[in-house]
């Protein structure tokens, strides 16, 4: 339900809308909706229009969130009224390029052997590949940094094989370590604190992906590709040593 | 003179220091967290003279006990209707006064409320964390280390310039926010983003049932009990944007409102956001209250805010002399003069 006159024509569906949907989330976020699933092309257009707008510097607007398939802007409607900055948004969105420039590609170590990769051997046996396969199926694919949400520097990931596409747990594993890799529900998570979740732990890797001593805290950007590389135990303390000094032991890809 | 500081003697659980919030970084998971009663915040932050800036210690039911150390603490409390108790005298719930080094004050559970503010003159002297003294607990962010204050913290307080105020009444004819209406606390609503995900009579269900907020619930989420809601096409969403005041509804069908302390992403359907004018009476709602929702238009709730804003604006004090105090116990009950619903504010925009 939106307040106001200020309605896009299009709804939601599966293919990409270049006419997005607005909501309402209260008084104080728009939700500028492209589509309703998982998809890079969706997730090009939110990404497009956070850049639009950014650029257009409107005042009231606070915060620019993007997720999988939406944009939410966080705004002062004391000092931006909605409908206006409903129709800024809906301008911007017909106004991007059909294309968005690649992002950067990062290369991140990760463990998956005893310790770290607590969860494999489960997994193997719901998605029926032989034991110790998990590692390799999660390191052969190049991932998209869909948001960051949930605990700060919880990185989302696009990309997962389909072998490797297993239901979240019906109930929640007790806390795995920060750093931890995780799969569920087709998607992979890369962590930054222990908490208990309903994700399967497959690696985990020595880099932070959030810290409050750079700027930003986060080194990646949403949209940017993100591969694994197993590395072993041994390399995986002396990586975690150097990460804890604050350097970042993350590769980035040199651009193409 | 040495540097002004509480002295914690004694806190409950989730008594915390916040100031306005930690914004701008959304985008990388950082919760803002912030007050959990956002007016009262900003009348104590405005009465003790630091603005919202400054930041204040939020007092739970759970109670805080300090002291002052170094010189002189001028400050102000509001929020909720606590029992106050400086140096063994009982004060107004809602109360400006200065605590002189040596000298203790209490703060307790009341006749209602859930969260009650203790700004000072001076700001809080902590090191921000990401542009904001603002404690998250569940990330470890802001505040002393990241954690709820106890007994034994020490908490800097800057300069704050003058002599510390005489005590003083708080005087705010702001519509209650106490979380003390009769029958349930009226809590505005916009529906969405994700009202599509339930029928008519399911939207009229979560607006018409007076629902009882559980004991579970804490400054990420307030948690409602009532009759289940069905989902029209199911309870997973891709997950989009939290903003504060979110009402999401789990697969249990038990609507949960997202408060402070959410996280910034989620993936349940919202069926409705509660207006910021409202998200202090809902957070000084006590577990087994009632809470009732009514759709609201956002014209209605900025204009709610707007209202809102201009009542803390106009707050004042009423000093009290020594004579008054001994009766203060029984003037507490009865602070806040002009009490009205919050509904009646922004009536001609409302929707049912």
């Amino acid at each position: 339900m939106t307040a106001g006159g200020e309605v896009a024509g299009a709804a939601a569906g599966d293919a990409p809308l270049s006419s997005p949907m607005i909501r309402d989330a209260g008084e104080m976020a728009l939700v500028v909706e492209f589509g309703d699933t998982v998809d890079p092309a969706i997730h090009d257009l939110v990404l497009m229009l956070e850049a639009a707008l950014a650029d257009a510097e409107i005042a009231g607007v606070r915060e620019l969130v993007p997720t999988f398939r939406s944009l939410m802007i966080h705004y002062d409607p004391l000092a931006v009224p909605r409908d206006a900055l409903a129709r800024a948004a809906i301008g911007l969105s017909g106004a991007v390029a059909s294309t968005r420039p690649a992002g950067r590609t990062w290369t991140l170590p990760c463990c998956y052997e005893a310790g770290h990769g607590e969860d494999l051997a489960a997994i193997a046996e719901d998605c029926r590949h032989r034991r110790g396969r998990g590692g390799a199926l999660h390191l052969g694919a190049v991932y998209r940094i869909y948001m960051y949400g949930f605990a700060p520097g919880h990185c989302y990931l696009g990309g997962l094989a389909a072998a490797l596409a297993i239901s979240r747990r019906a109930t929640p594993r007790p806390p795995h370590q920060p750093g931890a890799v995780m799969i569920g529900g087709g998607m992979a998570l890369v962590t930054t604190m222990a908490m208990p979740t309903g994700w399967w732990v497959i690696g985990r890797t020595p880099e932070r992906m959030f810290s409050i001593a750079r700027t930003p805290e986060t080194f990646a950007a949403v949209g940017d590709r993100l591969r694994f590389e197993a590395v072993g135990r041994d390399e995986f303390d002396r990586l975690e040593a150097r990460a804890a000094t604050g350097e970042i032991v993350a590769r980035r890809e040199p651009a193409r | 003179m040495s540097a002004a500081a509480v002295r914690i003697l004694a806190a409950g659980p989730q008594v915390t220091i916040q100031d306005e919030g930690r914004d701008g970084h959304l985008q990388a998971g950082v919760t803002p967290a912030g007050p959990m009663d956002p007016l009262a915040f900003l009348l104590a932050t405005r009465l003790a003279g630091s603005g919202p800036r400054a930041g204040a210690i939020e007092v739970s039911a759970g109670g805080l006990t300090i002291a002052a150390e170094g010189a002189p603490l001028g400050l102000a409390i509001a929020g909720g209707q606590f029992k106050v108790v400086h140096e063994g005298r009982p004060m107004p719930g809602a109360v400006l006064l200065t605590l002189r080094p040596g000298e203790t004050l209490s703060i307790r559970s009341g006749e209602a409320g859930s969260w009650c503010y203790v700004a000072f003159a001076g700001r809080i002297a902590l090191p921000a964390v990401l542009g904001s003294v603002a404690t998250h607990t569940r990330s470890g962010l802001g505040g002393l280390a990241g954690r709820a204050l106890r007994a034994g913290d020490l908490v800097p307080i800057g300069p704050s310039g003058g002599a510390g105020p005489e005590t003083a009444r708080i005087v705010d004819a702001s519509p209650a926010r106490d979380g003390r209406e009769p029958d349930g606390t009226l809590i505005r609503v916009v529906p969405g983003p994700q009202d599509d995900y339930f029928a008519p009579d399911q939207m009229a269900a979560f607006l018409g049932t007076p629902w009882r907020l559980s004991a579970r619930s804490d400054r990420m989420a307030y948690l409602m009990e009532g009759p289940a809601l069905r989902h029209l096409k199911g309870f997973n969403i891709v997950s989009d944007g939290i903003p504060l005041g979110a009402i999401q509804v789990p697969g249990d069908g038990q609507p949960m409102v997202l408060m402070a302390d959410r996280q910034p992403t989620g993936g349940y359907p919202k069926i409705a956001t509660v207006i910021r004018a409202d998200i202090g009476r809902l957070a000084q709602t006590r577990p087994g209250g009632t809470v009732r929702f009514r759709a609201v238009t956002v014209a209605a709730a900025v204009e709610a805010w707007r209202i809102a804003l201009a009542a803390i604006a106009a707050a004042g004090t009423v000093p009290l002399v020594r004579t008054d105090l001994s009766s203060e116990h029984l003037l507490a009950h009865n602070l806040v003069s002009g009490v009205t619903h919050g509904d009646e504010d922004a009536s001609a925009g409302e929707r049912a």
